[in-house]
């Protein structure tokens, strides 16, 4: 009935005494803040995470042999086996043998430098693209032919992004690039880019070691992983017969895990931000307490006149509710913009959801409806005598 | 109109009772102007706030318009307030924040009235006090005379049947007193019934007339004009 001179008459106190407004408003104004701040952050990382875990595939698998004394080994040529019987669920598989050699470009020694030994599969199941030449072969493998593909940073650091046909020594020989790769981490020295790809039967050899520690599959799609994982962890079961001596990872397990990771530390963190809301929901009630205090007189007055103790509440209520949706409307501002500085700062971009925002403003508003509610019903209660003649 | 029968109004302060209202019967009729006069203390307060539906009595009844209104709750006194009494206060007690005509309406926002009725009706009262052009003025850029004439619009705007004026004159020079009190006479003769709360004998001879209070008890009820009205009764006096 009396919404519209409610709210004008809300609006006007707060303009009224701007100081006592914002003090009124500050808990409100940093709880939405905190809470748009952690959910922006929050998704961007979760994005940012997502689009990682995409560009590395998340078609992928990783099998990782751990039962090193056993005196049981699988060999490279079942796993080949195991993609080539289940062609509908495992389209490739390359061995990983980390390299652990000394190794050189002219005379400078690459300290940060992974090597790795794959097979000419694995620039398809880690989703690798080249700027020049081509990747490593299934006959470089077969006749351990010393070439390799560089990563990004080794390209652009010792050949000027020229790379290809030039040396890179590995324990010793001399290795032709035949193939430079896309830039991936972006992070330089001993990122992802910082890396050398050599035949994975070289890489054996250079080991003096011919077994493999790990495995990369890829399945055919994502959802043949749950499959294809069960079906990796029967084969190295019926080697090892131990499932301590081998680990099977897919990479939409792991998405899904460390989602579930982000969602709940952001759950909690949001939940102490909403403390904050609960804090500005009692200086909210304090200050409409000592309003209506203040008012003691008007509230007798607008009674004189007919006021009903509804119309006296709902007054109340729409105040304190108009005060803490400014608040909240002032936090989303403030928080988007922190946001804003705090995503380029560490490098995501974090712009909050609109159910984010909307829900942050429906729970202000919330906060000062209930919060006001006491005071209203106290005005609302006042005797109007008692009221009119109050000093 | 006005009919008040065998009135009580007790209040307990620990172990004494204090007869506020002390066996009260009073009747108003439609058009007339009443002024209840008496000492702090007399009752007349009490009195007024009983009229007005702020108060209910300890017994006895009250009847506005031939409606019982001596036990109502508060919510439904709203009611009876809103429709049929208007308020004028010493203080004029208008609200600083909403500007003059915003404040007439107040009465017919509370009875439902829409906007556009709200103010046509409220600029009338305006109208109707002289205050026209200052509608859209703060109450605190006008003087206490016209502040108080605002307070009369507002009693008037909801066309209640009657005007309650409680020391109208209490905060106002004796000039301006004197016009307040005159635009209440022009309304009585309008037809308007009109009861008027004041210590000041110089003010309550302009109704029509008197009713005084002592120790909650009427002790003079007759013309203005009667020397009687304006008599102090000795144990008054001694007070």
């Amino acid at each position: 009935m009396n919404f519209g001179q409610s709210f004008r008459l809300a609006i006007k106190s707060l303009t009224a005494s701007k100081a006592r407004a914002l003090l009124t408003m500050l808990g409100i104004i940093i709880g939405v803040a905190a809470v748009i701040i952690i959910i922006s952050l929050g998704d961007g990382m979760q994005n940012m995470v997502n689009e990682q875990f995409e560009s590395m595939g998340t078609n992928m698998l990783v099998a990782t042999i751990i039962g090193r004394s056993s005196s049981r080994q699988v060999r490279d040529e079942d796993m080949f086996a195991l993609v080539e019987k289940n062609p509908d669920l495992l389209a490739g598989v390359s061995p990983f043998v980390s390299g652990r050699t000394r190794n050189k470009i002219g005379a400078e020694v690459l300290t940060a430098t992974s090597v790795s030994g794959v097979s000419e599969q694995y620039a398809a199941i880690r989703s690798l693209k080249l700027t020049a030449g081509r990747f490593l072969q299934y006959a470089d493998v077969m006749k351990m032919s010393k070439v390799c593909v560089i990563g990004s940073y080794l390209n652009d650091e010792y050949f000027d992004g020229d790379g290809v046909g030039q040396t890179v020594r590995i324990g010793g020989d001399n290795y032709t690039v035949v193939g430079t790769l896309e830039e991936k981490a972006g992070y330089g020295k001993g990122s992802d880019d910082d890396a050398v790809f050599i035949p994975y039967t070289n890489a054996q050899r250079l080991n003096k070691n011919a077994h493999t520690a790990q495995y990369y599959f890829t399945a055919v799609d994502s959802d043949a992983t749950d499959t294809a994982k069960w079906l990796i962890e029967q084969k190295l079961q019926s080697v090892y017969g131990d499932s301590d001596a081998y680990l099977v990872i897919s990479m939409s397990e792991m998405m899904n895990m460390m989602s579930t990771i982000q969602s709940t530390l952001m759950s909690v963190l949001v939940a102490i931000a909403a403390i904050s809301l609960l804090v500005g929901g009692i200086g909210i009630m304090n200050i409409m307490l000592v309003s209506v205090t203040e008012r003691t007189k008007e509230i007798g007055m607008r009674k004189s006149l007919g006021a009903k103790r509804r119309d006296i509440r709902s007054q109340f209520i729409i105040e304190a509710g108009t005060t803490s949706a400014v608040g909240g409307v002032i936090g989303i501002i403030v928080g988007v913009l922190l946001a804003n500085v705090a995503g380029s700062i560490v490098g995501i971009t974090a712009i909050p959801s609109t159910s984010a925002i909307a829900v942050s403003f429906g729970v202000s508003v919330a906060v000062g409806v209930v919060f006001g509610y006491l005071p209203a019903n106290k005005a609302a209660k006042l005797n109007p005598i008692d009221a009119l003649r109050y000093e | 109109m006005i009919e008040l029968k065998d009135l009580y109004k007790l209040y307990h302060m620990g172990d004494t009772v204090v007869r506020a209202l002390d066996g009260i019967d009073l009747t108003i009729d439609e058009g007339e102007f009443v002024a209840i006069v008496g000492q702090s203390g007399s009752g007349k307060s009490t009195c007024m706030n009983i009229i007005g539906c702020l108060d209910v009595p300890t017994s006895g009844t009250y009847k506005l318009n031939g409606i019982d209104v001596s036990t109502m709750d508060d919510d439904t006194q709203a009611v009876i307030r809103n429709k049929f009494l208007g308020f004028v206060f010493q203080q004029y007690n208008l609200i600083p924040k909403l500007n003059v005509v915003e404040n007439v309406e107040l009465p017919l926002l509370y009875a439902g009235i829409s906007a556009a009725e709200r103010r046509q009706k409220a600029l009338r009262a305006l109208e109707r006090v002289g205050l026209l052009d200052k509608a859209k003025n703060r109450p605190n850029q006008l003087s206490g005379g016209q502040q108080q004439r605002v307070s009369i619009a507002r009693a008037l705007a909801g066309d209640p049947a009657v005007i309650l004026a409680d020391e109208p004159t209490g905060a106002l020079d004796s000039r301006t007193g004197r016009e307040v009190i005159a635009f209440l006479q022009e309304l009585n003769r309008d037809g308007r019934t009109i009861v008027l709360i004041t210590h000041d004998n110089s003010i309550a001879v302009k109704a029509k007339r008197i009713v005084r209070l002592a120790d909650g008890k009427i002790v003079y009820d007759g013309p203005a004009d009667d020397p009687r009205a304006v008599e102090i009764p000795r144990e008054e006096e001694d007070a």
